[in-house]
């Protein structure tokens, strides 16, 4: 049974790998990351990494994955362009020889370990509960040094994908609210006094005839903000 | 299954994503290639984990995976950068980092 799981587990996950790499499009090459992911999972299940596998499909294919779906709808998969000859040839080579030299490796070592089926089970390896205990006792400074890392991670990702103009740019994109709230209108609309009624608005235009209004007009409305350039962000 | 089977699959999966950045040169793919050569290594961890019948390598392997999450986190922000300044997204163009 477990052979079974395992070989079922092994196939699936090299055909997402080998997915991940022949696809042309960017999106399907995440979504065959997304299944390898799973298959990955199902083979830490089998090796009794309960919490690993747990995490691995809520983390990685959860969240991460997400995120890559996010940016590759918003970048598009755009024109794919060919690698160069050179390295369209010696890539795949390269990737053989290292295939061959890690299998000879594996067929040549002494270690009795890797031909075996490993330490006998023990109640309770890989449990969550066994996990947390060895992060928050033996390995609780990787655990901090991990967390920092992330808070460092996510920071320099705002700062990298910001716009960088600021918040300028944002105002100069919208000229037409701009030229909205400054058109001209008579003195004291919109103001805390003609709510409280203490300056009604409309009886002083009564008073003073249209001159109020040309005069309350503010005199910004001559130069006109400079249009965005379009595309230099 | 012996420990070794988990070993060559993760051999297989690590050449795969290792010829995956030498050839592709879109760098969100080059990106997920990382991601496999990356999860082949957890595999390997986790199987070398049950060996030793010890959880050591299974905290490895959720570090790496945090380590991993950091370095997606960091290379997205810096495609969607080049995006916006509307450089071609392709690793050979951009072989240099001035803005």
């Amino acid at each position: 049974m477990s052979a079974v799981l395992f070989f079922l587990a092994a196939i699936a996950a090299i055909t997402g790998a080998i997915g991940v790499v022949m696809l042309r499009n960017p999106f399907y090459s995440v979504l065959a990351l997304v299944g390898h992911l799973i298959a990955l999972a199902a083979l830490f299940m089998l090796l009794r990494a309960e919490f690993v596998a747990a995490a691995q499909v809520v983390v990685y294919a959860g969240a991460v994955m997400v995120l890559y779906v996010f940016v590759v709808a918003y970048v598009g998969g755009g024109q794919e362009y060919q690698a160069g000859s050179a390295l369209r040839i010696l890539g795949p080579l390269f990737a053989l020889a290292v295939a061959v030299e890690l299998c000879i490796a594996m067929l040549g070592t002494a270690l009795s370990g890797v031909s075996g089926h490993g330490a006998p089970y023990v109640r309770g390896f890989g449990t969550p509960k066994q996990i947390g205990r060895l992060f928050l006792t033996d390995y609780l400074f990787a655990f901090e040094a991990a967390s920092l890392l992330l808070l460092v991670a996510a920071v320099g990702a705002v700062v990298l994908a910001r716009r960088r103009r600021g918040l300028e740019a944002e105002e100069a994109e919208d000229v037409e609210f701009q030229r909205r709230l400054h058109q001209p209108r008579p003195r004291y609309t919109g103001s805390m006094a003609e709510s409280a009624g203490l300056r009604p608005a409309i009886q002083e235009i009564e008073e003073a005839g249209p001159a109020v209004i040309e005069e309350a007009g503010p005199a910004v409305i001559e130069q006109e903000p400079a249009l965005p350039t379009p595309g230099n962000d | 299954m012996a420990i070794g089977w988990y070993l060559a699959v993760s051999a297989i999966i690590f050449c795969i994503g290792a010829g995956g950045v030498l050839t592709r040169r879109n760098p969100l793919v080059i990106l997920l290639c990382l991601e496999l050569m990356l999860n082949a290594a957890n595999l390997a961890l986790v199987a070398f984990a049950r060996m030793w019948g010890n959880e050591a390598g299974q905290i490895f392997a959720l570090i790496v995976m945090v380590v991993a999450a950091c370095e997606v986190t960091v290379g997205l922000g810096l495609i969607v950068s080049i995006y916006r300044r509307n450089l071609p997204i392709d690793v050979d163009e951009l072989h240099e980092l001035h803005g």
